[in-house]
């Protein structure tokens, strides 16, 4: 079998390309979902990993958590809720959520704990707040690993939101599942190829995001 | 000096492994994307049956799983080797198996499996189909008797749709043509290309639905998105206990759109014995749609297991 | 007939058949993407040039959802485990690459001229002074790699039964018992805790001269950095 065939074949149907079934309306719920979850799991990440970072407690229960969220089967979840509440938007939130907040949370946490103690401790010499330690000396040293732990929690999220196609939603899923069913290779090689394209251009963003938030100094180049 | 020697010498194994690594991924890769024209005659190779067992088959519902479950305990009763090779997907995936060997006898529903080999042919009486969908089968395979119990497809709506577009028990398929761009149709993944599905009934009856979600082959997703009016329509299964409980409405079809639908056994010519053929057919004699019905119940009602149910039932009609 | 434990007929497995056969399905890809990691990962600490192309290319791999590459690979390899364990080979791989080489590297200089200076060889180095030094990195990155495989394995139940305990899924959806889809997750999640568990002790043992109860950093393997930033480490 040539893969490259079917990805031909599939982005130059015409009819792949518009309708509620078309290319820009699947990636763009494939967009959504992925920026809710990543919002959402940062939100939970972010915060906790700070804090407990910052005052260098609460360490095992990080591991714990994160453990614990690593062990979830994010498939289990989602067949789990959605024959316990129905098909919809939770069922698919919630896997996605637990599965990106292991890598925000534990390398946030590990982030501002590696940040070397004396600018710190110059800080705190110098008078300054514990929140502005936190968010003027930690967090600017701390951000490229930061960023890392959220990138490699986008990439999952990106890759494991085609699940949300099993519980009858879209996103590029879709393509896959259908394809499966259909036995119709050209979906699925266009939908795995359409969600590596997605996972490039998040790394290609986090990139970017990192040129621009990451301090030159912190960048040591 | 020996150290230099020692060095270099460890470093020439290094590169040797990191060779040989190297080629065996390049054989990975070119494997994986070389040309095989031949896919189309095998699409599912790896897994043959082994000689003189008889693999039993089941698609991805409730309903295959016992009908599976019923021909291989049948056999089993005449003494043959049967294994099970349970929920492998759709039609479109189990024929493959069927080819190439893996799987040796599938619960089929006549009419619907013609329209997967023949999307334009007509089907008027169960002998005639059967005759067709012989005609158009694999060359290795054939249908056995079918037997009088039918499963067919529909269109169905629920309550809420019914009564908001004056549908009643007697409205047939072509009536939804004035509603159907107001309606999300919903139906497991491969009803959207099937014949027996979006692409006949656009072409037939000129129904555009509004949009259409992949849901299961007539399982909970169906039920609860149509309860729930997530979808006005879906295609489920006239056998689906859910129908009176839930007073969806099925659309009358007047025209045999959907075909026949009797339970029939496709299975590998080479791969049964006469006895297993005899067996399955005195079986499927006995099978009535009544019983059917009473036995998917027992599965998705009572939550019964269906080998139990399947031997259960065997027993009663004596035929184990 | 609807018990807790009550497997479905069409599973044609125990209880503990199905744990036996998601254990084999999830740890011997790991295995697998062990033994191909090692010299990988050798190759990119020895030739520097070559890490950034190879986490470009496996993270890319990492990104293919699974479920595709068991649709591609039935052709080949049919509805059978091996469908299912070879992508979990190749993203345990994609863990462990990173893992190993960050863990290989971050043996100190001085330690490795201590080692020359010993007479040791590159080979025995790399055995009895490296790898070893290299252990919680490695074992962090396996702990990663053992947790996504076991979660992983479930979703074989789409191509026909071969996701072991996440056929129990299937059979919740077909069948409407939402206990056997309770009862797949739990068991995972213990499955997976008690994995994770296992490879903690291993490193306690591996690792006897580390200081109990402070632990090395352990790097979140998954979060793979840009290779600027594995250079700049």
């Amino acid at each position: 079998m040539n893969v490259l065939h079917f990805v031909n074949a599939f982005f130059s149907d015409s009819a792949h390309w518009h309708g509620y079934d078309g290319i820009p309306a699947r990636l763009l719920e494939h967009v959504q979902y992925t920026l809710l979850a990543l919002g959402l799991a940062a939100a939970v990440g972010l915060p906790a990993g700070l804090l407990t970072g910052h005052t260098g407690r609460g360490g095992n229960a990080v591991a714990f958590v994160a453990t614990a969220a690593r062990a979830l089967p994010s498939f289990g979840l989602l067949v789990l809720i959605a024959v316990a509440v129905g098909i919809g938007l939770l069922p698919v939130m919630i896997p996605l959520v637990v599965l990106a907040v292991p890598p925000i949370l534990v390398t946030t946490y590990e982030a501002v704990r590696s940040v070397d103690p004396s600018p710190v401790d110059a800080a705190r010499g110098l008078g300054m707040h514990e929140r502005g330690i936190l968010f003027r000396v930690e967090l600017p040293v701390a951000l490229p690993l930061i960023l890392s732990g959220l990138r490699s929690a986008a990439i999952q999220v990106v890759s494991t939101a085609t699940i949300a196609a099993y519980v009858s939603l879209g996103g590029l899923g879709r393509y896959i599942i259908d394809g499966l069913y259909q036995r119709d290779f050209e979906k699925v090689v266009g939908g795995a190829t359409l969600v590596a394209l997605m996972a490039l251009v998040t790394l290609a963003v986090f990139w970017a995001a990192g040129r621009l938030a990451v301090s030159p100094g912190v960048r040591r180049r | 000096m020996t150290f230099t020697a020692k060095n270099s010498r460890s470093r020439t194994r290094h590169t040797g492994v990191a060779a040989l690594a190297l080629a065996a991924a390049a054989a990975l890769l070119a494997g994986c994307s070389s040309d095989s024209d031949d896919t189309s005659d095998n699409p599912l190779a790896g897994d043959k049956a082994e000689a003189g067992t008889v693999v039993v088959g089941s698609n991805n519902f409730a309903e295959s799983t016992l009908l599976a479950d019923i021909y291989g305990e049948a056999l089993k009763a005449k003494g043959l080797k049967v294994t099970y090779q349970h929920n492998i997907g759709s039609r479109e995936t189990t024929y493959g198996l069927l080819k190439n060997g893996s799987v040796t006898v599938l619960p089929e529903y006549n009419g619907s499996l013609l329209a997967y080999l023949d999307p334009k042919a007509e089907q008027k009486s169960v002998e005639e189909v059967n005759e067709a969908a012989k005609a158009k089968l694999d060359k290795k395979l054939t249908l056995l008797e079918s037997s009088p119990a039918e499963n067919k497809d529909s269109v169905s709506v629920n309550a809420e749709t019914a009564k908001k577009y004056r549908l009643t028990a007697e409205s047939t398929l072509a009536d939804l043509k004035d509603v159907a761009p107001d309606l999300v149709i919903g139906g497991p993944p491969e009803f959207q290309t099937r014949q027996h599905g979006l692409k006949g009934l656009e072409s037939l009856y000129g129904l555009k639905f509004k949009s259409f979600k992949a849901l299961d082959a007539g399982g909970p997703l169906t039920q609860s998105a149509l309860t729930k009016n997530d979808v006005q329509a879906a295609n489920i299964f006239t056998t689906d206990p859910t129908i009176i409980k839930e007073k969806f409405v099925v659309l009358k079809d007047p025209d045999t759109f959907f075909g026949h639908a009797n339970v029939t056994p496709l299975v590998a010519k080479d791969g049964l014995n006469k006895e297993g053929v005899a067996a399955l057919n005195a079986l499927s004699a006995k099978l009535d749609t009544e019983t059917l019905l009473d036995l998917d119940a027992q599965v998705q009602l009572d939550k019964k297991d269906p080998l139990d149910v399947a031997k259960a039932w065997l027993e009663s009609a004596g035929l184990l | 007939m609807n018990g807790f434990f009550d497997i479905p007929s069409d599973l044609d497995n125990t209880y503990f058949g199905l744990i036996g056969l998601h254990l084999r399905e999830a740890l011997l890809p790991v295995l697998a993407g062990l033994l191909a990691a090692l010299p990988l990962a050798q190759l990119c600490v020895r030739f520097r040039w070559l890490y950034p192309p190879v986490l470009g290319v496996t993270t890319v791999f990492y990104a293919i959802p699974s479920l595709a590459v068991f649709v591609v690979l039935i052709d080949y390899t049919g509805q059978t485990e091996l469908t299912v364990m070879i992508p979990l080979a190749v993203y345990s791989l994609v863990v462990l690459v990173p893992a190993i080489v960050d863990g290989v590297r971050s043996v100190p200089e001085e330690t490795l001229a201590a080692s020359t200076a010993m007479g040791f060889g590159p080979v025995r180095r790399y055995l009895q002074v490296q790898l070893p030094i290299a252990v919680p990195a490695i074992l962090a990155g396996l702990r990663v790699a053992v947790s996504a495989s076991i979660s992983l394995v479930s979703v074989g139940a789409l191509i026909g039964n071969q996701g072991a305990l996440g056929n129990l899924l299937a059979d919740a959806q077909k069948y409407g018992r939402p206990e056997l889809a309770v009862n797949s997750v739990l068991t995972t999640a213990v499955l997976a805790i008690l994995c994770d568990a296992l490879l903690v002790l291993l490193r306690n043992l591996l690792t006897p001269w580390m200081p109990r109860g402070r632990r090395q950093r352990p790097k979140e393997a998954a979060a793979r950095p840009e290779p600027e930033e594995v250079a700049a480490r």
